[in-house]
């Protein structure tokens, strides 16, 4: 240890004074942050001057992984090949039948004079790494602003929903998982075409359906999938397994607890959906168009008397 | 003598002075081990190199750091991590306020003696994250949320003894 001798009259701001200053700093950046969302730019520009380091971060297990990929064994490549060639087999029939349906949905949809189901392009991103705070579910992949992401994008996987593009970077986005506590998705259960809102809990591999009445018709085991309103995620998109549900009279609502559908700790590549671009204005929200009915009413009422 | 529990104070080594751009290749190295691509139980059991080396620089060379390098780095951290921007900031801080002002006492300490400080202190920074994002909303992760701390503090020898590496003076025995 070497000290060079302190002068004697400057020595800057004590320990206290100089913790509380940066203290102080951290918690308004913190509060700005999370209450109001202020701190999206800086982020951004810190966002890309990290950029090559995670790259650079990722390179050992990119390496690590191409290694073992080079001394997979044949009999395992064989064994894949196979099941693929099947797949791809049973895929083809269904993919012919499918070509037909749209075609028929399509004309049908024309007739009806419906708008046409939303189309979303997709490309494929390479998740980058998970978040390593433990308070944060989200996954950070490689296809950023300069790719054409943009924010509230969804992302799948081949089982389902992975998530929603929440921040977006020049080379790399964050995206949210299902997950996560602020998630809340419109979905419908296949097999009756019930709606619902599906929330995130804040840990991996549950999520909760909730304000479903106690009678309401869900059963363990039904999928639900995206239903589409809130033109965020297009429908149809597999989201989740009910896992348990428990009735209690007690409450208002029955407790339905979901797993979900997508692996996201088992893949390594995820498909990045465009987001709706073209959706109809929201209307008012209630409360305002209720306090109008109320003045309109109230005008009325004067009329009445007036005359 | 003073602290038989915990050993002898360390021995220490004359060594050298520390260049500035060792500091920083010191910091970048941490935090690059931060930002390993990890998964599952290595990524639970990960300790967190920056607030380490951060510490260790505020307890052996408090001159040399400040708590500028703690702040910017929690930031750093913050935008690699997507978390609240400024919750490491703040942990940091205060890790580097705490290792300024016990600097004197812990190297009184034997290493063991060391370790428990280190233990102590990393525990106190997760608990000002955990207790922001308590206010922020969020739940209790679980017990496992201060495991970091504890492989922190067993890694402390080994990081200890790999910094100082190039500050080693090169005693050559044959010279005369």
């Amino acid at each position: 240890m070497e000290y060079s001798p302190p002068p004697f009259f400057q020595r800057g701001p004590n320990l206290v004074t100089r913790l509380i200053l940066f203290s102080l700093l951290a918690l308004v950046l913190l509060f700005a942050d999370a209450r109001f969302r202020y701190m999206e730019d800086i982020r951004g520009v810190v966002g890309a001057i990290l950029y090559p380091l995670q790259e650079l971060a990722d390179v050992p297990a990119s390496i690590g992984s191409r290694i073992a990929r080079y001394f997979v064994l044949q009999s395992t490549l064989q064994r894949d090949n196979a099941r693929l060639t099947q797949e791809a087999f049973v895929n083809a029939g269904l993919l012919q039948k499918q070509e037909a349906l749209v075609i028929e949905n399509d004309n049908l949809r024309e007739l009806l004079k419906l708008r046409p189901r939303f189309e979303p392009s997709a490309q494929v991103a390479e998740i980058l790494y998970r978040a390593r705070d433990p308070f944060v579910r989200k996954i950070v992949v490689d296809k950023g602003a300069t790719d054409g992401v943009k924010a509230g994008a969804p992302v799948i996987d081949a089982s389902g929903l992975v998530g929603q593009v929440h921040r977006v970077y020049p080379w790399a986005s964050e995206v949210a998982l299902i997950s996560d506590r602020e998630q809340a998705i419109p979905v419908q259960v296949v097999r009756n075409g019930l709606r619902a809102v599906i929330f995130g809990l804040g840990y991996d591999g549950a999520l909760e359906v909730r304000f479903m009445p106690v009678n309401a018709d869900i059963e363990k085991g039904d999928l639900l999938v995206t239903s589409g309103i809130g033109g965020v995620y297009p429908s149809g998109l597999p989201v989740a397994f009910v896992d348990s549900i428990e009735r209690n009279a007690a409450y208002a609502f029955a407790r339905i607890t979901c797993r979900p559908a997508s692996g996201v700790g088992s893949h390594r590549q995820v498909m990045v959906l465009a987001s709706a671009d073209s959706y109809p204005e929201r209307p008012i929200a209630p409360e305002q168009t209720a306090r109008n009915d109320g003045i309109r009413e109230a005008g009325i009422r004067k009329q009445e008397k007036t005359d | 003598m003073g602290i038989p529990a915990f050993g002898k104070a360390y021995a220490e080594e004359m060594l050298l002075p520390v260049k500035p751009g060792y500091l920083v290749l010191s910091f970048f190295v941490a935090f690059m081990l931060n930002m390993l691509p990890l998964t599952g139980w290595v990524l639970m059991l990960r300790p967190d190199f920056v607030a380490i080396v951060l510490l260790y620089w505020g307890i052996e060379h408090p001159r040399k750091v400040g708590f500028t390098p703690a702040f910017f780095l929690g930031l750093a951290m913050d935008v690699a991590d997507g978390s609240l921007f400024g919750q490491h900031a703040l942990a940091y801080c205060v890790l580097m306020a705490v290792a300024i002002a016990l600097h004197r006492r812990l190297s009184l300490f034997g290493l063991r003696g060391q370790m428990l400080h280190v233990l102590g202190i990393l525990l106190f920074a997760q608990l000002i994250v955990l207790i922001v994002r308590q206010a922020a909303g969020d739940a209790f992760p679980g017990w496992w949320y201060f495991l970091p701390s504890i492989s922190g503090c067993l890694v402390w020898p080994f990081v200890r003894r790999l910094i100082t590496v190039p500050m080693r003076q090169r005693v050559n025995p044959e010279e005369l």
